[in-house]
């Protein structure tokens, strides 16, 4: 074999290799959506349904954050911000135009991204601790906004009256168990397209940029408008989360905008790791089963989720996938030297 | 060619480049010395884009780089090594390397395929052979050796095809062996690859040894440029940094 022919065959090994491994993930992704849809005809339980749906919402608004926080070293205290701006965008759309869910949906990721660029371009060019509490003021203006503009957002009391839910395409998202069906698409499809922006070229620029964004600008990489792209990225899958929440619940709350609501995504994220593409939903989970156990045990939830805090801060060191994931590795280090 | 003309930078009262003028040919190998505070990283930094200049043009090919953006000034051909090793430690030096080349490539922010581009391979193989890291390809960046780390800093500038190459200190915190081994690498780079190559070195048995050219900066200007026999001569740069070790009658 020739140099040039043994080139080629390393370029083509490459490229089926890259290929294999996007078929992987779209494999696991059609798995895991087959799993959950055979839960209803498994389970007749609607609150394991309630608990996926939430599970739908806060996991795209968790692994959104990980985006930011894992990928790219941008530790946002703001991202809830588009969480609560998905769910208001879309129950406004739906309650004062009566276009069709779809038509709602695609206009309020256009929304969450004229607003989502407008912050972006502000807050990415600070850094660390000044990028996190611009975010915070940021989510601050936006709750207030929510709460003062009270004629268009019913301020405190929310959107009432339920937002409509016409069916589209054979499909009733008044009906509960097709609200299941389409937020677990709408989660494994968003988990689909993170996984793809983490693996893409574009994904390992976000690395750069963590590890060492000086010495990433050196090598002719615009640091700014990748920060940017990510961060509106972001904030699309977190509205997308928060569209889930609005159909959901039948309605948007200035809660869904509140800053709990990212320190909830951080929490989440440092439940289940930040250095492996599926931590945020195991964190998400177990939040959500902390939640809704501890809650019906105990009324010290806040002692109980500081306690399993500490436990991850200080025990581990790591969300939980990080340390399973070292643990593994090790193993097999250990097994290899024999 | 590299021109700088008129070069200054201030900062408050302190003149860290003042009026620098000097011409780097196609080709060359200069070395910039002087003393600690000379200004020498300075000059580096407002050639790259990280600083800068009050005054003055940096004209690579005559195109002005003075005030661009560093990936810009990167895009147009100078590309630069760190003093301590800056690289990216949670890639292996196999990804830093695609991942270098993507970015020269124009496919940093590439996000329908998937990492690594078969194009950029070739590129990446190249320099890692040209460094002699491509045994060290699967190692995490952070993992490698100070030496090695530097060599990736290196092979960082060099897989984006450089017309001039900056090095500060390629051998800054090297045992004696490992400094010739990595100025010898140095050398080596600059006649296979034909590029400007300009570095900052306080060793002046290296500086000597390898550099045609040399700079002196002191106190932010320049006090000499020549041969290493003519700077050996020069008697005010004698007087402020060599004295008498590296004098024309002293062994070398």
């Amino acid at each position: 074999m020739t140099e040039l022919q043994a080139e080629r065959a390393g370029a083509e090994v490459q490229r089926v290799e890259a290929s294999r491994s996007r078929y992987f993930d779209l494999l696991i992704a059609l798995v895991a959506f087959a799993v959950l849809a055979l839960l209803p005809v498994l389970f007749n339980s609607k609150a394991l349904l309630d608990f996926v749906i939430r599970c739908s919402a806060f996991g795209l608004f968790a692994t959104s954050l990980n985006l930011l926080v894992g990928y790219t070293g941008l530790t946002s205290f703001g991202h809830g911000m588009f969480f609560g701006l998905g769910a208001y965008g879309f129950g406004l759309t739906m309650q004062r135009t009566g276009v069709p869910v779809p038509v709602a949906f695609v206009a309020t990721l256009l929304i969450t991204t004229v607003i989502a660029t407008a912050i972006g371009a502000i807050c990415v060019r600070l850094k660390e601790i000044y990028f996190a509490f611009v975010t915070l003021a940021f989510q601050m203006l936006i709750h207030s906004t929510i709460l003062s503009w009270a004629s268009l957002t019913g301020g405190d009391q929310g959107l009432r009256g339920g937002i409509p839910r016409p069916a589209f395409l054979g499909i009733d998202l008044s009906n509960h168990v097709h609200l299941y069906v389409v937020s677990c698409a709408l989660l494994v499809i968003g988990l689909l397209l993170m996984r793809q922006i983490a693996q893409s070229p574009f994904g390992y620029t976000l690395r750069m940029i963590r590890d060492n964004a000086t010495r990433a600008s050196f090598i002719g990489i615009d640091v700014w408008r990748a920060k940017l792209t990510i961060f509106v990225l972001a904030a699309l899958f977190a509205s997308t989360g928060g569209i889930i929440m609005a159909l959901f619940v039948s309605g948007a709350y200035p809660e869904f905008a509140y800053w709990t609501i990212s320190g909830e995504g951080i929490f989440i994220n440092m439940l289940g790791g930040v250095t492996t593409f599926l931590g945020p939903m195991v964190g998400t989970v177990l939040l959500l089963i902390l939640n809704d156990t501890v809650t019906r045990l105990t009324e010290y939830y806040g002692i109980v989720l500081g306690i399993v805090i500490l436990f991850f801060a200080i025990g581990l060191r790591k969300g939980l996938m990080d340390f399973v994931v070292e643990w593994y590795a090790q193993r097999h280090h250990d097994a290899e030297r024999g | 060619m590299l021109e700088i003309r008129g070069l200054s930078k201030s900062f408050g009262g302190v003149k860290a480049t003042d009026d620098v003028t000097l011409d780097f040919a196609d080709g060359s190998l200069t070395a910039v010395i002087g003393p600690n505070g000379a200004g020498k990283s300075t000059f580096f930094n407002l050639i790259t884009g990280a600083l800068k200049p009050d005054r003055g043009k940096i004209l690579l090919n005559g195109l002005d780089m003075a005030g661009r953006s560093p990936p810009d000034i990167v895009r147009h051909g100078i590309g630069r090594a760190f003093q301590v090793a800056s690289i990216f430690p949670s890639l292996t030096v196999h990804q830093t390397m695609l991942a270098a080349v993507g970015a020269d490539q124009r496919r940093a922010s590439v996000i329908h395929r998937r990492f690594p581009l078969a194009e950029t391979r070739d590129r990446a193989e190249h320099t890692m052979e040209l460094l002699g890291l491509a045994g060290k390809r699967r190692r995490s960046a952070a993992t490698l050796s100070h030496g090695d780390q530097k060599l990736l800093d290196i092979a960082l500038a060099l897989v984006l095809d450089p017309k001039v190459l900056l090095l500060d200190e390629p051998t800054a915190g090297m045992g004696t062996e490992e400094r010739w081994r990595m100025i010898d690498k140095v050398r080596e780079l600059w006649e296979r690859e034909k590029i400007t190559v300009v570095f900052i070195e306080h060793d002046m048995d290296i500086v000597f040894k390898i550099a045609p050219e040399i700079v002196v900066l002191c106190y932010g200007r320049i006090l000499a440029t020549g041969t290493p026999d003519a700077i050996r001569r020069n008697d005010a740069v004698i007087e402020a940094y060599l004295g008498t070790d590296h004098h024309a009658e002293a062994p070398v």
